[in-house]
Formats: structure tokens, C-alpha cells, sequence
């Protein structure tokens, strides 16, 4: 039988192996929406520029019922992972985002996002099209919506990127991902001035689900192993769950719920 | 303000007899440690248009003649320029978790700096008459970064307003995360979201004034929020350093890339205003949003 994990013991966890494991191509965005939902139909656009390969979203059902489904994308060969910068969104990648969690709202569907981004990219087109106006705007609408939503980090969550998509009633982890305000190769060479030490800071920084859950920046965490359909079976079943129960409060109940998540910070 | 000093009189009257010649005498290499906070009486460059300009001309506002750039200045500089009838909240409010190496000891240095305890002040005013709640952040108190405690600060001061139907008129200057907190710091920009949130579902105004320098986790989140937002001359807004964008795309930016004139252009900032017109322009915007009753 598969089980969730709401306590860790951080002992038993080495973070620089988890930064590492984070960072390899353990599960694809496309693998866990097919693997959890049905029917995933893609939608694409922020309809105000553009549409970014790197935020994957659309409508699927969960076990019959319909859901929206937002993916951050790292891409599988060389060149999806150059058109999408490694899971880097840009300002229209978190509008379309935006976008699809307000349909959402509408039309009174739950959101699951999955998260896997080093951070929203640092580009000149980012900033010149305020990328930190796309995140602040997806944080506060995020806060307002009156469907459940569960955010799910699959492997790297990187910073203000991560947070614009995982500013949720529950936030979950995969076993090996991290979560965390800066990479550990920067946090050292601002620390040490030295990134090579970042299997050193990664000890100190807090970043592995056990740190998480101890802060109860998450909810619960998902044990991985080779058996990809059996997690998915079990996220599945969890997420039906966890989304009944929270359907069954009135929508300003769940709006303040989900905002004294953050106040307790 | 500071008070002027007896020394200060007498720079000025060196400066008026030797005005003609061997002005040069009197001009210092401004470091970067020292930048603005130079003592009265001395020239320095602006670190806008680089103009060598004499202290006393930058008057109270402290703003560049040439070209309005606005000095950065201590939270309660600002407040004493741009509010009366300040009474002060959580003044007192400090973190006491700081069992990251070297944490204690900056922020020991910060409060004795800025007599401050966080890296925001918060309270409520009158801005050009108008009552507001009011904060406004440091860059001299850990460069303005968020912890724990600021972001405690501002979501009191929207959770004041919303219950006291207060517009809030916030001034961001913030380096961006307090990287000794961690993922703290990052909750932050929700747990302040959350208050705007109810704040604007009250009908109430929340204007944004940034200052330089505003980047990282504050522009992502609340800078970004406003109703209004406005922006002093040529102060440096952005989300990620200028650097990190360098070194990802392999080209310099351009000179003004992250100012808030280029902000303004591609439509982030409603208005740019000077320092000295500031308090009346927020008494205005705030004013035609009075609520009748």
C-alpha cells in the first residue's frame, strides 16, 4: 500500500544527494499529468503576448472529475530544454498560469500545479515584460481564488518562481525535491564566496522536505521509487481526497484557510 | 534632519571665499563605503548622472540638482520629511531566532544605524493632511531585506488599515530576500500578499511609492501590487540583479535597463515624481479616493 509521509527524520536525509536528485529527470511533467489524470486537453497562451513552452496547462479530469492542471516543465532532450530554459518560466508563462487558475475559479474546478523550476528566468525580455509583476500578480490572485488548490513540488523549487505557483492550501513534495529562497551554489558564494562549497550550504539551508515539513512550509511528501504507476495510483487517490474534503467548505472558508497557511509565517 | 554644525558653517564659508578658485581643494573621493552618508559640507557624485555636487546643495530632500535623483535615505529621514503626526507601530518587533553564523552581529550593526529594530517602519500619519497607514522600508537596514519581521510589520500595517478602512501608502527599498531566513524570508511575500488581498477586497487604496533600490522578492511580490504605483527619479527597480541577467544572456544591458524610466515606458510605474512634489501628489491620489461616510 502506498503511503504519504508527514514526518521525516532529518538525520536520515543527505541534502547534497537530494539537491542532486532534485535536479535529474526523475519524473516529466507530461508523465505525471498523464500518469494521475485523464482526458488532460492542453490550453495554451497568456493572451497578452504569448505562450511559454515551459508552463504546460489545461483542463483533465481527476478520477471523473474536471480539474486544472498547471505543470512548470523542464523539457526532455536538448532542444525542449533550451525552448523551455531548463523550467525558467518568463512573465507569460506565469500570466498563462494566472490565467488558467482564474478559469479555474469560474468555472469551479480545483488546481494542481507541479512545480520543478531552478527559478524564473533572469532574462532581458523577463524584466523588460516585469517578471516580478507576472509572480507578485500570480501570488495575490492566487490568495483570492475559491477553488482547492494543491501545489506539488517535483523537483527543484526555486525562490519567487516556485512560490507564484505554490501559493496553495497544501503544498506537497516529492521525497527527493527541494524547496528553498536561493540555489545552494549561490547561498555559498554569498556566504563563503565560493559556489563550490555548495554541498555545504545545502546542509545549513534547509531545504529538503524532512526541514520542510518540520516548518510545515509543506503539508506531506511523496516516497518515490522505480514503480512510477504505483506513486501515481497514490497521488491520484490522496489528491481525490484531500480535494473532496476541502470542496466540502464554503468558499470563504477555504480563502481564509488557505490565508492563515501564510499568516502562521 | 540633521541639525548643521558648527563645522558645516564653516565649509560653507570656505566654499564662499575660495568659490572663485582652487575649488578642487575641498573635493573628496567619495568611496563606495562611505557613498551618500558623507559628512555635511563636502562634495560628492551623484550616483545617477555622476555629477560632483556640493552636500548642502542636495537640501532636505537630499536630491541630486542636476538631475532629481534622490539620495537614498534612512527610513526615519523619510518619515521626518514626509509625515506628521507619525505615531509608530511595532517599533519594538525584532526577530530572536538568529542562530545563523554571523546573522546576530549584522543585524546588531543595522538597528544601530538606522534606530530601527527591522528593516521597515510602519505606522500611521497624515501624508499632505491625509490620514494614511504608512511604511516604509531601510536599505540601510540589511539592505532592506525581508525577514520574518518586516514582512510581520507590513501585513500588521494592511491589517490595520483594512480594519481602521485606511489607505496604505508603502515606500519599498529592498535588496530582495533575507537570505539568513531562508524559506522564511519567501513566505513572507505570501503572508504579505494575503493582507493586500483583503485590503483591496475592502475597496480600499494601497499605493506604492519605489525608491531606489527595489529588486528581488519585494518587487515580486508586494512592490507589484499596488493600486497605484509611483517611482522617484531614476531609482532602480527590477527583479533579478543586473549581473545574474548578464551572465544568462552574454551581453551588457543597456544603462537605464532596470530604471524606472524604462519601467515606466513598458508599463510598470503609473507616474515618476520627485521627491520635493511627493507628499503633495500622494495627498492628492489619496484624497480623490476618500470613501463618502
Amino acid at each position: 500500500m502506498f503511503q504519504f509521509v508527514k514526518t521525516m527524520f532529518k538525520k536520515d536525509v543527505n541534502p547534497a544527494e537530494v539537491v542532486k536528485k532534485s535536479r535529474e529527470d526523475r519524473f516529466m511533467a507530461r508523465e505525471l499529468i498523464n500518469g494521475i489524470f485523464t482526458d488532460f486537453i492542453e490550453f495554451h497562451g497568456d493572451r497578452l503576448c504569448a505562450d511559454d513552452k515551459s508552463v504546460i496547462g489545461g483542463i483533465a479530469r481527476l478520477k471523473g472529475q474536471p480539474v486544472t492542471v498547471i505543470a512548470i516543465d523542464k523539457g526532455t532532450d536538448i532542444n525542449d530544454k533550451l525552448s523551455k530554459r531548463n523550467g525558467s518560466p518568463q512573465p507569460w508563462g506565469y500570466r498563462k498560469a494566472q490565467r488558467l487558475m482564474e478559469q479555474a475559479s469560474k468555472f469551479n474546478r480545483p488546481i494542481i500545479t507541479f512545480i520543478n523550476t531552478p527559478g524564473a528566468f533572469p532574462g532581458k525580455d523577463a524584466e523588460a515584460n516585469g517578471q516580478g509583476d507576472a509572480i507578485a500578480q500570480s501570488i495575490l490572485e492566487s490568495m483570492k481564488l475559491t477553488v482547492p488548490m494543491i501545489a506539488i513540488i517535483y523537483g527543484e523549487g526555486g525562490s519567487g518562481g516556485a512560490l507564484a505557483l505554490a501559493t496553495s492550501d497544501q503544498v506537497w513534495m516529492f521525497e527527493n525535491a527541494t524547496y528553498s529562497i536561493l540555489s545552494p551554489e549561490g547561498f555559498a558564494s554569498i556566504l563563503w564566496k565560493d559556489a563550490k562549497r555548495a554541498d555545504e550550504a545545502a546542509g545549513i539551508m534547509g531545504i529538503t522536505p524532512a526541514d520542510l515539513l518540520e516548518k510545515k512550509v509543506i503539508d506531506q511528501v511523496i516516497p518515490e521509487n522505480h514503480r512510477h504507476e504505483k506513486i501515481f495510483a497514490g497521488m491520484q487517490t490522496k489528491l481525490d481526497e484531500e480535494i473532496r474534503e476541502m470542496q466540502a467548505l464554503a468558499p470563504d472558508e477555504l480563502v481564509a484557510n488557505r490565508r492563515a497557511r501564510y499568516r502562521a509565517f | 534632519m540633521d541639525q548643521p554644525t558648527k563645522g558645516e558653517g564653516l565649509a560653507q564659508n570656505n566654499m564662499d571665499l575660495f568659490s572663485s578658485k582652487k575649488k578642487d581643494n575641498t573635493k573628496i573621493k567619495v568611496t563606495d563605503a562611505v557613498r551618500d552618508r558623507i559628512p555635511d559640507g563636502l562634495f560628492l557624485a551623484c550616483p545617477y548622472c555622476g555629477k560632483q555636487i556640493y552636500n548642502k546643495e542636495l537640501g532636505d530632500y537630499r536630491v541630486c540638482p542636476n538631475c532629481d535623483y534622490g539620495f537614498r535615505l534612512q527610513a526615519r529621514e523619510r518619515v521626518a520629511l514626509f509625515a506628521t503626526d507619525f505615531v509608530e507601530f511595532d517599533s519594538e518587533l525584532t526577530i530572536d531566532q538568529t542562530d545563523f553564523p554571523g546573522y546576530q552581529a549584522k543585524l546588531d550593526r543595522a538597528k544601530k544605524q538606522t534606530d530601527m529594530k527591522e528593516s521597515v517602519l510602519t505606522g500611521s500619519g497624515r501624508i499632505a493632511g491625509e490620514q494614511v497607514d504608512l511604511g516604509i522600508m531601510d536599505s540601510y537596514f540589511m539592505m532592506g531585506s525581508l525577514g520574518s519581521k518586516t514582512g510581520e510589520k507590513i501585513t500588521r500595517l494592511f491589517e490595520h488599515a483594512t480594519e481602521n478602512k485606511l489607505p496604505v501608502v508603502l515606500f519599498t527599498a529592498s535588496g530582495g530576500a533575507r537570505m539568513q531566513e531562508g524559506i522564511n524570508s519567501l513566505m513572507q511575500m505570501a503572508k504579505v500578499s494575503a493582507a493586500v488581498a483583503a485590503h483591496q477586497e475592502a475597496g480600499l487604496l494601497y499605493l506604492v511609492v519605489l525608491t531606489d533600490p527595489t529588486t528581488g522578492g519585494v518587487t515580486a511580490s508586494f512592490a507589484m501590487q499596488g493600486d497605484v504605483t509611483l517611482a522617484e527619479p531614476h531609482a532602480l527597480v527590477g527583479f533579478a540583479g543586473a549581473r545574474v541577467i548578464e551572465s544568462t544572456i552574454h551581453e551588457k544591458l543597456p544603462k537605464d535597463f532596470q530604471r524606472v524610466e524604462t519601467l515606466l515606458e513598458n508599463g510598470f510605474v503609473d507616474k515618476i515624481v520627485k521627491r520635493q512634489d511627493m507628499a503633495e501628489m500622494i495627498g492628492k491620489i489619496v484624497a480623490m479616493h476618500q470613501q463618502e461616510g
